[in-house]
């Protein structure tokens, strides 16, 4: 029964289930600025352990005759402090002192928190509220105040600071733990749990608790340093390790009123904590990533401005030079982009070319994957990068070379010359901003208009687009509209500057069926009123043949088929496109059968030799397993990548 | 928005409750008679009795409360055994400092921390960004109080810029310019370690906000990269960094308690220290409740803040 219940679980500690991954402790100590950490306490805690047995003066000793020796004084290599103790015997036991006292706090507060946010989460209801409430009134006082206010009470004393920072701390464990465990106990696998008639206790041991320990270790590893800290704080305040024990924070407090005169007594332990939270906040930071990969201490890669480009040498070099059609306003000539993640290249875009004409709609249709975003966002520079780069290829609009063209350029042309209409409306429109606001800042931005023209401007588009009452709508945030009006605004903002050339990607996927019908039909006809060419990216069969003159049917980063629409969907040439077709439902058909293509689109990092089809296709012979498979004319437009196709023709 | 104000207004109601129950309950957490441990080892057995009688402690828990929270409502938080005055006018004498040293910290550091995270996302993995890290684990893992002491070594007690400690001069002192010279150290100090903590946050918060999907479409629209920073991203990355701002609050409030204590400032940190060590607990009692109180509205106003700056709080 464990076992069946131990399969239903979910994977989330990626550390040990992937296999050929590194175990924690290697990734941990990979990272060199984490081992810095933990080879700083390596030492210090060694030095501390080995107190007892290091020839170390008594460290509660006095000796009024040599008090306040300078450090490197004879017998004193530290100095002594104000009645003449050694002050390397005191830093050492007091280090100790220090980071026993904050170790145990860390663990008494982790305990407890742990177990409230764990009752709180796994009875919910009244446990819940009584105990989170009880949390809340905690956190609702400047953290070292209520720690204060405790050791008023109990009187000052190390155990009663202790005792106070464990419970000014406790709210940290309670609620991160709560969380954690309230996304455990909804998966599948505790319900299959409690319905095997485990115990509480039982669940909470075997099924929970692996589960959240994580993030009581990342918890602990934020609050140590911080305990460490307030409590030589309160020691340092005359309320914590009382004289003549010696603890970091007291050996600290000792020294302020003698920095005038023996600035070393008070500056030396004031290293000693600095080193020993240096220390635990590098390690802290290294578990995190280690068990956290989302709250990476150096956080996710930002995008740049524009993609990164290879040089012209070694981007042209494959380019043939054949002879650009003059006619072209948008020409991609063999594009390659790729991304690099980890030690791995993903080559999402493998040698792309197509060309559009004035006014021209162009189509570029594809499973997910097969590279068709990529190479929109490629045309003006917005693939991410890092992880993205533009390895290979030019991109000639009007003849220039624009792939490695300045910034400044670029910003000219995009939203300018060439717009954009992305998938989702709700993640790509600002939250924050006004809708008119977004319209209008693209249009002072190219037209350098006024702020108020520009609004005006802004609310035609609006009502260009068919939004109701648009001047009142014009001051709504995006997610106060409908799915279907946000992506107009997304076409309001693409055609506002009379673009030449309108890239749409999926513009109407995140759609209702109905809406998606309005949506497309806005946007091709404000692309024929206003002359602009399209590019238009899709997985819909359906919706490309009605809008586009020519297809790109793309497969592993390339086009394997194109052609005029009609040429392509009537007389497919290539197996992909064949089977393609073959998934599209007709109306008034029920007798055709819909055949789903067995098996999955290759992976951009494990490209298979010859045709990326070739291990879904049914046709598939020897020849296709190996070597480069060229494009091939087998028509008047018609092209394939298809050694059939191009045998056929031959 | 308005009623989102409303609710929290009344979401305070209970949060300030619970404030008053933790505190109340410090004087049953002393070990033995209170009242004995308030007025100190040499009170006769009739002030105590008195003491007893006066807070209520000869009564059941839940009376005792009642009887305290309706002193505390009137403004009666008890008298000082030691200073021999209410304990409402020493914490309201010492309220105005205190505010003044937190608020500048919070000020300095809010505007330092904000400035610096947003260079280290933009020239992530720059050199910028390695100092501006190298800085920050620095700051975070400095004893604040130690960083006080250096400082006055270094400017007050070598260089003599500033003065040593206190918030004014004893003898003509008091004017802006007086006050804000002896108010440089201590909220530098005090700001440098709040500081450190927001640069990490915001830096956080920005590389997320850049790496949205709304970022990519204003530089589709061909914005420059200062707009799509400061505007696009930065507003949003603002939205998760005002709460930061309201812990940082509590943060400066108690750390005002170490600040207070290395520059003598008169403020209610100082205040705290020297009553527990007098074991005035009545005291003690009355300076966390009103500055709690008064994190409490701080917390409020970033809340507020928050909802101005993301339509989508109100209206959830």
């Amino acid at each position: 029964m464990n076992v069946a219940i131990e399969k239903a679980t979910p994977a989330p500690e990626p550390a040990d289930t992937r296999a050929g991954r590194p175990s924690a402790w290697k990734l941990l100590t990979r990272n060199g600025v984490t081992s810095v950490g933990l080879a700083l306490l390596a030492i210090i805690v060694v030095i501390v352990l080995l107190a007892p047995v290091l020839p170390l003066a008594n460290p509660d000793a006095a000796d009024a005759v040599h008090r306040l020796q300078p450090p490197f004084s004879s017998g004193h290599i530290f100095g002594t402090d104000q009645v003449g103790r050694d002050i390397l015997s005191r830093l050492i036991w007091g280090t100790g002192v220090s980071l026993a006292v904050g170790v145990v706090a860390a663990a008494a507060a982790a305990a407890i928190g742990s177990a409230i946010g764990l009752c709180a989460a796994f009875y919910g209801r009244y446990v819940d509220m009584v105990l989170m409430r009880g949390v809340d009134m905690l956190m609702a006082f400047p953290y070292l105040l209520l720690a204060l206010a405790i050791v008023a009470a109990l009187g000052p004393g190390l155990l009663n600071a202790m005792f106070a920072i464990i419970v000014v701390n406790i709210p940290f464990f309670a609620r991160a733990v709560r969380g954690a465990t309230l996304s455990v106990v909804r998966a599948d696998f505790i319900a299959a749990a409690r319905l095997s008639g485990l115990s509480d206790l039982r669940i909470i041991a075997s099924e929970l608790f692996p589960n959240i320990l994580p993030t009581i270790v990342i918890t602990a590893s934020t609050t140590v340093g911080w305990m460490i800290l307030e409590t030589a704080g309160l020691s340092f305040l005359g309320l914590g390790a009382q004289p003549p024990q010696a603890d970091l924070g007291g050996m600290l407090g000792d020294g302020r009123n003698l920095i005038e005169v023996a600035p070393h007594v008070a500056t030396i332990p004031g290293i000693v904590i600095l080193l020993v939270a240096i220390g635990i906040n590098l390690v802290g930071d290294g578990l995190r990533d280690v068990l956290d990969p989302k709250l990476k201490s150096g956080g996710l890669a930002r995008a740049h401005a524009k993609t990164a480009v290879a040089p012209p040498d070694q981007r042209l070099g494959r380019l043939s030079s054949a002879p650009l059609d003059p006619h072209s306003l948008l020409s991609v000539r063999g594009l390659e982009t790729h991304f690099t993640i980890g030690r791995e290249i993903h080559r999402a875009v493998g040698g792309v070319s197509f060309a559009v004409k004035p006014g021209e709609a162009i189509g570029l249709v594809g499973e997910s994957g097969s590279g068709k975003t990529v190479t929109a966002l490629s045309i003006l520079g917005l693939v991410a990068t890092p992880p993205g780069k533009i390895v290979g290829g030019a991109i000639l609009y009007r003849g220039d070379d624009i792939a490695d063209t300045s910034l400044a350029h670029l910003q000219e042309i995009r939203g300018n010359r060439i717009a954009y209409v992305f998938q989702d409306p709700l993640t790509t429109l600002n939250p924050l901003i006004t809708v008119g606001e977004q319209v209008a800042e693209t249009i002072r931005r190219h037209r350098g208009l006024k702020r108020a023209e520009a609004w005006r401007e802004a609310v035609r588009l609006l009502e260009a687009v068919h939004i109701p009452d648009a001047a009142a709508r014009a001051r709504s945030y995006p997610h106060e509209l409908s799915g279907g009006q946000r992506q107009r605004v997304g076409i309001a903002m693409a055609v506002a500057n009379g673009p030449e050339l309108i890239v749409a990607d999926e513009p109407t996927t995140a759609l209702d069926v109905t809406t998606q019908a309005q949506v497309l039909k806005l946007l091709n006809e404000l692309r024929h009123e206003r002359g602009a060419a399209l590019v238009f990216i899709s997985h819909d069969v359906g919706v490309i043949a009605e809008l586009c003159d020519v297809v790109h049917v793309m497969y592993g980063g390339r086009i394997v088929e194109s052609g005029p629409v009609g040429v392509v969907f009537n007389s497919p040439q290539h197996p992909y496109t064949q089977r393609l077709l073959a998934c599209v439902p007709e109306l008034g058909r029920p007798e055709r059968l819909i055949q789903p293509i067995p098996g999955i689109p290759p992976a951009a990092n494990a490209l298979p030799p010859g045709c990326a089809f070739a291990p879904r296709c049914q046709l598939a012979e020897a020849r296709c397993r190996s070597g480069a498979i060229e494009l091939s004319r087998i028509g008047p437009d018609h092209w394939a990548r298809c050694v059939r196709a191009a045998a056929g023709n031959a | 928005m308005r009623n989102y104000i409303l609710r929290r207004l009344l979401l305070m109601v209970p949060v300030l409750f619970g404030i008053t129950v933790i505190v109340f309950l410090v004087i049953w957490l002393i070990p033995g008679d209170p009242a004995k441990a308030i007025l100190g080892t040499f009170a006769t057995p009739e002030n105590v009795a008195k003491l007893n009688h006066d807070l209520g402690l000869d009564r059941p828990l839940p009376v005792q409360y009642l009887i305290w929270l309706g002193n505390v409502l009137r403004g009666d938080f008890g008298r000082s055994y030691i200073l021999h005055r209410p304990v409402i006018d020493e914490v309201l004498d010492r309220l105005f400092p205190t505010l003044l040293l937190a608020g500048t910290a919070l000020i300095l550091s809010s505007a330092f921390g904000v400035l610096l995270g947003i260079i280290a996302a933009i020239r992530q993995n720059g050199w910028q960004d390695k100092l501006i890290t190298i800085a920050v684990l620095i700051g975070i893992s400095t004893p604040s109080f130690w960083l006080g002491i250096l400082l006055i070594f270094w400017f007050a007690v070598r260089l003599a810029w500033f003065p040593v400690g206190g918030m004014q001069a004893l003898f003509g002192g008091g004017d802006l310019v007086d006050v804000i010279h002896h108010l440089a150290l201590p909220a530098i100090t005090l700001a440098a370690v709040a500081g450190a903590v927001l640069v990490r946050l915001t830096r956080g918060n920005m590389l997320e906000a850049l790496r949205q999907d709304y970022v990519r479409t204003a530089r589709a629209k061909g914005l420059s990269e200062g707009r799509v920073i400061y505007v696009h991203a930065f507003r949003n990355a603002l939205v998760n960094i005002v709460p930061i701002i309201g812990l940082e609050a509590g943060f400066v409030l108690g750390g005002a308690v170490y600040i207070e204590t290395v520059f003598q400032w008169p403020g209610i940190g100082r205040m705290l220290v020297s009553a527990i060590s007098t074991r005035d607990i009545l005291l003690v009692q009355g300076g966390v409740l009103i500055v709690a109180t008064c994190y409490v509205f701080i917390n409020l106003l970033t809340d507020i803040v928050q909802c101005i700056l993301d339509p989508r709080i109100g209206q959830a």
